[in-house]
């Protein structure tokens, strides 16, 4: 059976944490869930591979956690709360996390917020429908986003 | 009768605990936000609530995914903060207002909101940070706390409109109790955020601006809104807006808005916070005077029936 369609798998850069990511991603959040406990911090970086097998992981998702793919854990039904106690556990701040997920530097990530965060214009849709009447150009909205 | 007399909008960031927690509220960054909150402090002091109903969400504190209420009352004595990772935040923890917790239980069930109870239960940042926003950071809070979680981390939520309606639920079931209290309700999440895959960091102010100015107006408009456009607009987190609507439903349909702050970032968030006032201010005396008269009524018949029963 082809999974559902659905109206927001057309947003760009997006993974919907829905029912259906929620069931498949089961093992993921429990795992990261599993981090808010100091003796399970310890358990898991003392050796990440023998650790995970206590979840029920796909070969996938196991692969995605040991190398760090938070788009991919994302993509196989990780939710970003969850994994965020990774990024914690690795001592790195949520905007560490921000920055790889999104393909730049902490630093650009960090000055993009600082000017009035990514713009929606071309940012709304991977198809091309659905565009509103009444887009102004990026430049523009990014500029009134930044004088509040 | 208890009574809603205001609602309270606002960001719970995350990041806004984390500064306060760590005596970063004077660094100009932080400064900005907090300054925007200070009128609203005032204007909590001057309202003295009795009991905040806090409508917010849980990240993954409280619930993991093996539990997903959709709406979870909290109905304890108390509730204390919980651990986020670093430990729980340095907060008071929370009292409860167990009786009129029940009672709005008992009230919106019956009026076909499926509400789960919850009878122990921590409470994260969601509800924590817009605690310290509007009240400080106080020894002791000042008034006691009716906890609402709302799923808003797995897809879907709750629909705008469904929460709205369940507002007005609210509203009739704190109505319809007998004790005099003074209530407020606060909606929490928000504005436009995506924390979330390659998207992260959207903002779209132009759509906050246009949700905040329909909170008050027009909020029938709002409830018309589908997940989809939250999520598109205001980015996969956005949709934590829904819980305002909550907040609004327990309001007359027409308020006035007394204080509106918005500013761009705290973390990864755009920050929004509004207060909305009920009108009925100047008949609360006349109505409590009559509530009060059809509660001796209703004790007096009641007294009456006890004793033709014991004939």
């Amino acid at each position: 059976m082809a999974p559902a369609q659905h109206d927001y798998d057309d947003i760009p850069g997006t993974f919907v944490f829905d029912a259906e990511r929620s069931r498949q991603g089961y093992g993921i959040n429990m795992f990261c869930m599993s981090l808010m406990k100091d003796e399970n911090r310890k358990a898991f970086k003392a050796n990440e591979a023998e650790y995970l097998k206590r979840f029920n992981l796909t070969p996938a998702q196991t692969d995605a956690i040991l190398k760090r793919d938070y788009n991919r854990m994302l993509e196989l039904g990780g939710n970003i709360y969850f994994t965020a106690k990774l990024g914690a556990t690795d001592g790195h701040s949520f905007q560490h996390l921000a920055a790889l997920m999104t393909g730049s530097s902490q630093q650009e990530y960090a000055a993009m917020m600082l000017a009035g965060g990514r713009s929606v214009e071309g940012n709304r849709t991977r198809s091309g429908k659905n565009k509103p009447g009444n887009s102004k150009s990026k430049s523009k909205s990014k500029s009134s986003a930044k004088r509040k | 009768m208890a009574r809603i007399i205001a609602g309270v909008g606002s960001s719970h960031v995350p990041a806004i605990g984390a500064a306060l927690d760590n005596g970063k509220t004077e660094e100009p960054y932080w400064k900005r936000v907090f300054s925007g909150f200070e009128k609203s402090k005032q204007w909590m002091a001057n309202t003295k609530p009795d009991v905040a109903i806090v409508v917010y969400n849980d990240h993954a504190s409280a619930f993991s995914v093996e539990m997903i209420p959709t709406f979870a009352l909290g109905c304890a004595a108390e509730f204390p903060p919980a651990d986020e990772g670093w430990g729980p935040r340095p907060v008071p923890t929370l009292k409860g207002h167990p009786a009129l917790a029940a009672h709005i239980a008992q009230s919106v069930i019956l009026d076909e909101f499926d509400l789960t109870i919850v009878n122990k239960m921590e409470v994260d940042h969601g509800l924590t940070v817009p605690m310290n926003l509007l009240f400080g950071t106080p020894k002791e809070w000042p008034c006691q706390v009716i906890p609402l979680a709302v799923n808003v981390v797995m897809y879907p939520p709750p629909t705008g409109h469904r929460c709205y309606m369940l507002g007005k639920a609210i509203r009739k079931a704190v109505e319809s109790y007998p004790e005099d209290l003074k209530v407020v309700i606060f909606g929490t999440g928000g504005l436009s955020h995506q924390i979330s895959g390659p998207r992260a960091g959207l903002i779209n102010s132009k759509w906050d601006k246009s949700f905040l100015d329909n909170l008050t107006k027009d909020p029938k408009k709002l409830t018309r809104i589908p997940h989809i456009d939250y999520m598109r607009e205001a980015g996969a987190e956005g949709i934590e807006m829904v819980m305002w609507l909550i907040m609004r439903g327990a309001l007359d349909d027409k308020v006035d808005e007394v204080y509106r702050f918005y500013t761009v970032p705290a973390s990864n968030t755009a920050v929004g916070h509004i207060i909305l006032e009920n009108r009925h201010k100047a008949a609360n005396k006349d109505k409590r005077a009559h509530a009060a008269k059809s509660r001796q009524a209703a004790a007096r018949k009641a007294a009456h029936r006890i004793a033709s029963k014991g004939r």
